[in-house]
């Protein structure tokens, strides 16, 4: 009997590499697979196409025997979960082997390239700018115009960067595609060297994915000849979220502490070591072989609505009753992802708050679940859909303490070169202590007689709370790069729907008690 | 000439030639000192014809170089949104006191586990789903 297990990061923190040994040992072949993405059930056990899941070790003789009734799934496929997705980036999640190239070439594989090498460089451009593909990392720039603006910059050397430092919390897509399918990924990277006229490339990642680094290293080695005389190589981040940011990527990826880059010049035109360079997210480059291959672009047009067009890997992550990847077309609304797809909260109490976008997304309250997954809705929302992480959170969350650590997260992470973020992230701590302290009395400077502006009564919580939208303003219009610019978001989301968390008796002992 | 500056020598070697040389250098260091300390700085500085400045503001700009050795086991627990959401913050004083000064917790923000949560890593191993109790037995057999 052939046995499908995953051996993605999360199937196997969960035991998944114990399992395929106990089955091995009971004479039985086993497959290490990618995942389907249906992560409350890994460790997923595949035979004949039929689950069960979550396994334990127990388990194995049950399943073997046919039974095992209580974890059975059914056929996977057409488990509700799956059936109805729109899978394009992750249409190979759970069907091959990640490392297999004969898996890759049987499920088309390279079709794309082969297009994209006999069309060249103008009609590739054209098609990716058609299908209308924007940055999947969160700023949604188109990739097409990218392309272009590099393809037409002067330079004897341009690069493709793949931005696979994916740390925003919610988020683990780019782990999975590049643990499930990295050679799409080469692909697609491939494929932008041949469009914009680069033949190197560089995919950086973050220290926090050893599974990830390894087998992005190993398809690099196995396809080194297929995409030659495009090079690859991997570069391992060293722990720093604002390494996300893609000029503060660029400098660590030219040896230099991750400090921002004012814009302009931008990348496309100055990039890494000063030449020219397209800077994807790994979800853009992995789009591009299903857009580039025949057709393909007028499909992925015609997916999605307005100006977000084709699908987005949607990951739904927290404290959600049905975690995992979920890739659909533009225009699925949070409340379809998160009460039908997602089932609610695990914990099996109401959703309190849902945040979109990872740490520098905004918090929605349930009343707003209409909000429809597209670019502009959200920006009309002062809210982002960034990488696409969804993380859910009960009504047990203290929001002033959610608003407090993004805060806190800012402070420990900022590159330090611009002030509004490097100061404003330890002073935005402050005030939501004092706000959630009730305020304060004046300090002995503001009491000296010579003070003669100073407050004499401290400062009220709404004075503090006036204080801190002030704060924001000054970060999110006043900050170089999305770090600083953004925190603003999750604070001031919580606090116009939360106010109670911060002003609330409750707010004041649980910072007592910190 | 000293192990460490044979060692550092043969990094550098290694890795000279590649653009933007200084990161994958100072993981190697760090991978084998545990740690990159004034001296390593130094000599990676002259290996690369760098400043002891550069590399001095590199090393320190990244959490994961570190400037002296920490000799106990770490183990990495993920206290970012998604975790949170989960329940990491009511585990993670048992945690502090099941490693007393004997294991390092170190936080960190995000290992890509986040619909299974609490998660936490030992080297190159992961585990998700902790509980308080399962969470406390990592740290112990670290």
């Amino acid at each position: 009997m052939i046995i499908r297990i995953s051996d993605d990061a999360l199937a196997r923190a969960l035991g998944a590499d114990e399992l395929a040994a106990a089955f091995a040992r009971k004479g039985h072949e086993v497959q290490r697979v990618s995942s389907w993405g249906m992560q409350w059930l890994e460790p997923l056990i595949e035979i004949d196409g039929k689950g069960f899941g979550p396994a334990t070790l127990e388990d194995v003789d049950d399943i073997l025997d046919g039974g095992a009734s209580e974890i059975a799934v059914g056929e996977i496929e057409k488990h509700p979960f799956i059936a109805k997705q729109q899978r394009l980036t992750f249409a190979r999640a759970g069907k091959t082997r990640p490392l297999s190239l004969e898996d890759y070439e049987a499920t088309g594989g390279w079709s794309g390239l082969r297009r994209a090498r006999q069309i060249g460089s103008e009609q590739i451009l054209a098609e990716v700018t058609q299908s209308g593909l924007r940055g999947r990392g969160g700023a949604g720039f188109p990739a097409g115009i990218k392309w272009q603006t590099v393809a037409r910059a002067q330079g004897a050397q341009k690069y493709i960067v793949c931005n696979a430092d994916e740390g925003d919390s919610g988020t683990f897509a780019d782990r999975m595609l590049m643990e499930g399918d990295p050679f799409l990924l080469i692909e697609g990277m491939a494929i932008a060297g041949e469009a914009v006229g680069a033949d190197k490339g560089y995919v950086y990642i973050r220290s926090e994915y050893p599974d990830a680094i390894a087998k992005m290293e190993k398809a690099i080695e196995l396809s080194a000849g297929l995409v030659a005389p495009f090079e690859l190589e991997v570069r391992v981040g060293a722990g720093a979220y604002v390494c996300g940011e893609e000029t503060s990527l660029l400098n660590s990826l030219e040896g230099k502490r991750g400090e921002v880059r004012a814009k302009p010049p931008l990348p496309a035109i100055e990039g890494l070591f000063g030449k020219p360079t397209a800077v994807n997210n790994v979800l853009t480059l992995a789009a591009v072989p299903h857009i580039v291959a025949e057709g393909g672009a007028s499909a992925y047009e015609q997916l999605g609505l307005a100006r977000s067009k084709g699908t987005m890997p949607i990951q739904l992550a927290g404290n959600i009753k049905h975690g995992g990847l979920y890739e659909t077309a533009f225009g699925v609304t949070l409340g379809e992802l998160v009460n039908e797809i997602g089932g609610g909260t695990e914990s099996g109490r109401p959703v309190k708050a849902v945040q979109v976008g990872g740490p520098l997304g905004a918090y929605i309250h349930p009343d707003d679940f209409g909000i429809r997954f597209d670019y502009e809705e959200y920006t009309a929302a002062d809210a982002l859909i960034g990488h696409g992480g969804i993380t859910v959170f009960d009504d047990t969350a203290d929001m002033g303490h959610m608003a407090r650590f993004a805060m806190e997260f800012c402070a420990a992470e900022s590159c330090g070169k611009c002030t509004p973020c490097r100061i404003g992230a330890v002073r935005g701590v402050e005030i939501i202590d004092r706000i959630r302290a009730g305020g304060r009395t004046p300090d002995h400077v503001e009491r000296m007689d010579v003070m003669h502006n100073a407050p004499r009564h401290g400062r009220s919580q709404e004075q503090e709370i006036g204080l801190l939208t002030d704060l924001c303003e000054t970060m999110k219009f006043g900050s170089l790069c999305a770090l600083g610019g953004f925190t603003p978001f999750p604070v001031m989301s919580a606090l116009k729907h939360w106010p109670e968390d911060f002003t609330g008796k409750a707010a004041a002992q649980a910072e007592a008690a910190e | 000439m000293s192990t460490k500056e044979q060692k550092i020598g043969e990094i550098v070697a290694e890795h000279h030639r590649r653009e933007g040389a200084l990161l994958p250098v100072l993981h190697a260091v760090q991978a084998e000192f545990g740690c990159v300390d004034a001296d390593s700085e130094a000599l990676v500085a002259k290996g690369l014809n760098l400043s002891r400045a550069d590399v001095h503001g590199v090393v320190s700009f990244y959490h994961d170089f570190h400037d002296q050795p920490d000799l106990r086991p770490v183990v990495q627990v993920c206290r970012a949104e998604a975790c949170k959401a989960r329940g990491v913050e009511q585990i993670i004083d048992q945690a502090t006191s099941a490693a007393g000064d004997r294991v390092k917790v170190q936080t960190v923000y995000c290992l890509g586990l986040c619909s299974s949560g609490p998660s936490a890593r030992v080297g190159d191993r992961l585990y998700a789903r902790l509980d308080g109790p399962a969470l406390a037995e990592i740290i112990e057999n670290a």
